[in-house]
């Protein structure tokens, strides 16, 4: 079995969590193995419904009180208990804030290695093989792992969704036992950004800017367009976050974050190696820069040359224009 | 306050990584390599929670004779302490691995402690699995990603980074904690601080030391192969008027990559 974790925040199951089932879904019917799903929580059985279209042939709905908010070493206890009885060959997470904190845990509890924030699965002698970047992408390896089971964490807006249909899996729910002394640390409270933009890592367009931006004030300009375009984000470049105009959270690069949008619009950026590192493997990748020497781009499908103070404003007007088409 | 920080050798982030492709590995000549900048953030934090609250801080590295130079450098920093764990293998990416080394470290060597700090992750290995499985393998609580960190008395609570909010975690301690960009801004070595560091003997551990023997530390990962990322063409570049410019830009995503 390859067994997949599914994240849920506010009454929802992740898009990530559904990509990473959907590659479960693939490798399982390559290697003759069935895919299910895992949701742990308090009262989540009704989302469990929104999983089976994607090929789970069951979902483990795991209910505990004391799971009602997420809790790292409680969720991993969760999920060893559940492996301890059906012993999947393969375990996945998507590689989101949750999974990256869930999974290491869990596989040091089950005393197993594993391969973080994967781009790549393939099957090879039998045997499921993984592909990750490492810094940030300057490299990439192929690794197989010896534990069982294999754990892994895959990277969000990497892996097609498949399509979803009814198949007549099954749920399955259980009552985990849990002890009070097994949640090390309390979840007290989700605090919100203000304006709460999409997060970088989870878009399907990021509007990145740089240097070139030269305050906090003009990155309303980048704001304006993300407020555009659905499923937007707005990203930074080092220093653009080093000169305090924009939080961390918005850092793209080997100090910030790995990203591989549909769309990567670079303003400003001129395009420092450790910046290129985290974002080369966009689908798309558009620069706006008065510096036509910049090594942006070299790694550019498009290169605009031009002051963006200028070329901003109409673009925004076109953009309009396009989208109310 | 007693306080570990885990701390790595890396090559900087402005390196260009040249590969061995027989053997799987990066080629290390010619890097330059310091501190892991998410440790730095540990360490500066480990620090100015003992100028509050007085204890010690100690700093470990896994690795070569080489990892001394960051070593001396947290020193340096003001660190009271530091240790190498002579690790002379390859890197294994296996973060299983180097955080079995930590537990029989923290096991056997380190006394008594109230707080583990770790940077979040690597530049490098980008793991980000060793401060959550040494917490899982000494049954400790965890933070990680944290922008901030408050300790009062024998509880710990922090700030977590996580998809466009944070979530507060509180816990007693001892406890684990990994730092993100954002929690502080790590000091500049002094002079002073540099001429005490020179000084200062770094006591070596050997894995035998530790009661590891070959086979408690063999990967369970095996690197299969290692290439770089897939070149990317630059495409066409347009210059002109901006009124034209933002056209044809916006044409490019509409009708070409169909993105909007």
């Amino acid at each position: 079995m390859i067994l997949v974790f599914m994240e849920h925040r506010e009454g929802k199951v992740k898009k990530s969590s559904l990509e990473t089932l959907s590659e479960g879904k693939r490798r399982a019917d390559e290697l003759g193995l069935e895919v299910c799903a895992v949701l742990i929580g308090h009262e989540v059985d009704n989302l469990a419904s929104e999983t089976l279209p994607y090929g789970a042939a069951k979902v483990f709905v795991l209910e505990n009180s004391l799971l009602s908010r997420y809790s790292s070493s409680g969720y991993a206890q969760a999920l060893f208990t559940l492996a301890e009885e059906v012993k999947p060959k393969i375990l996945l997470f998507s590689a989101t804030a949750m999974g990256k904190d869930l999974a290491p845990r869990c596989a040091a509890k089950m005393g197993v290695s594993m391969a973080s924030e994967c781009t790549g699965t393939a099957v090879q002698n039998g045997s499921l093989t993984f592909i990750r970047p490492i810094y940030a992408g300057k490299a990439f390896i192929t690794v197989g792992l010896s534990g069982i089971p294999q754990v892994a964490t895959l990277r969000p807006n990497v892996f097609p969704l498949v399509e979803a249909q009814q198949n007549g899996g099954e749920i399955v729910k259980k009552e985990v036992a849990i002890g009070e002394n097994q949640i090390k640390a309390q979840l007290e409270e989700i605090v919100r950004q203000e304006g709460s933009e999409l997060d970088v890592t989870e878009a399907e367009i990021i509007i990145s800017g740089g240097r070139g931006m030269k305050g906090a004030e003009n990155f309303d300009l980048l704001r304006d367009l993300s407020k555009l375009l659905p499923h937007s984000a707005v990203g930074a470049s080092r220093s653009a976050v080093d000169s305090g105009w924009i939080d961390h959270q918005h850092q793209v690069g080997q100090t910030g974050k790995t990203v591989s949008p549909n769309l990567y619009l670079a303003i400003g950026i001129s395009g420092a190696i450790q910046h290129l590192a985290g974002m080369s493997s966009s689908k798309k990748i558009v620069a706006v820069n008065k510096d036509h020497e910049a090594p942006i781009f070299k790694v550019a499908d498009f290169g605009v040359v031009g002051d963006l103070f200028q070329i901003l404003p109409p673009f925004k007007e076109e953009l309009k224009k396009v989208l109310s088409e | 306050m007693n306080i570990f920080v885990f701390v790595k050798r890396v090559p900087d982030t402005e390196s260009k990584i040249k590969i061995a492709h027989n053997e799987a590995r990066i080629i290390e000549e010619g890097l330059n390599f310091v501190l892991n900048p998410y440790d730095e953030y540990a360490v500066e934090e480990a620090l100015q929670i003992r100028e509050a609250k007085g204890g010690t801080v100690t700093v470990v590295s896994v690795g070569s004779d080489a990892a001394t130079t960051i070593l001396k450098k947290c020193l340096a920093m003001g660190a009271d302490e530091a240790v190498l764990i002579k690790d002379d293998n390859p890197e294994s990416y296996d973060g299983l691995r180097t955080a079995r080394i930590i537990v029989q470290f923290l096991k056997n060597k380190a006394g008594d402690y109230d707080l583990l700090l770790f940077g979040k992750q690597s530049v490098g290995a980008d793991n980000a699995q060793i401060p959550a499985m040494v917490a899982e393998l000494m049954d400790l609580p965890q933070g990680n990603v944290v922008t901030s960190l408050e300790i009062e008395g024998s509880k710990g609570s922090v700030l977590r980074e996580i998809e466009g909010a944070s979530e507060k975690i509180s816990f007693p301690l001892p406890a684990v904690v990994s730092a993100q960009k954002g929690l502080n801004e790590p000091r500049y070595e002094t002079l002073k601080g540099i001429m005490a560091a020179k000084k200062k003997e770094i006591p070596v551990i050997s894995l035998e030391e530790l009661g590891l023997d070959k086979e408690a530390i063999k990967p369970q990962i095996s690197v299969l192969k290692m290439e770089s990322p897939p070149e990317r063409q630059a495409g066409r570049k347009i210059e002109g008027e901006p009124q034209d410019l933002a056209k044809q830009l916006v044409q490019f995503l509409h009708e070409e990559a169909k993105v909007i």
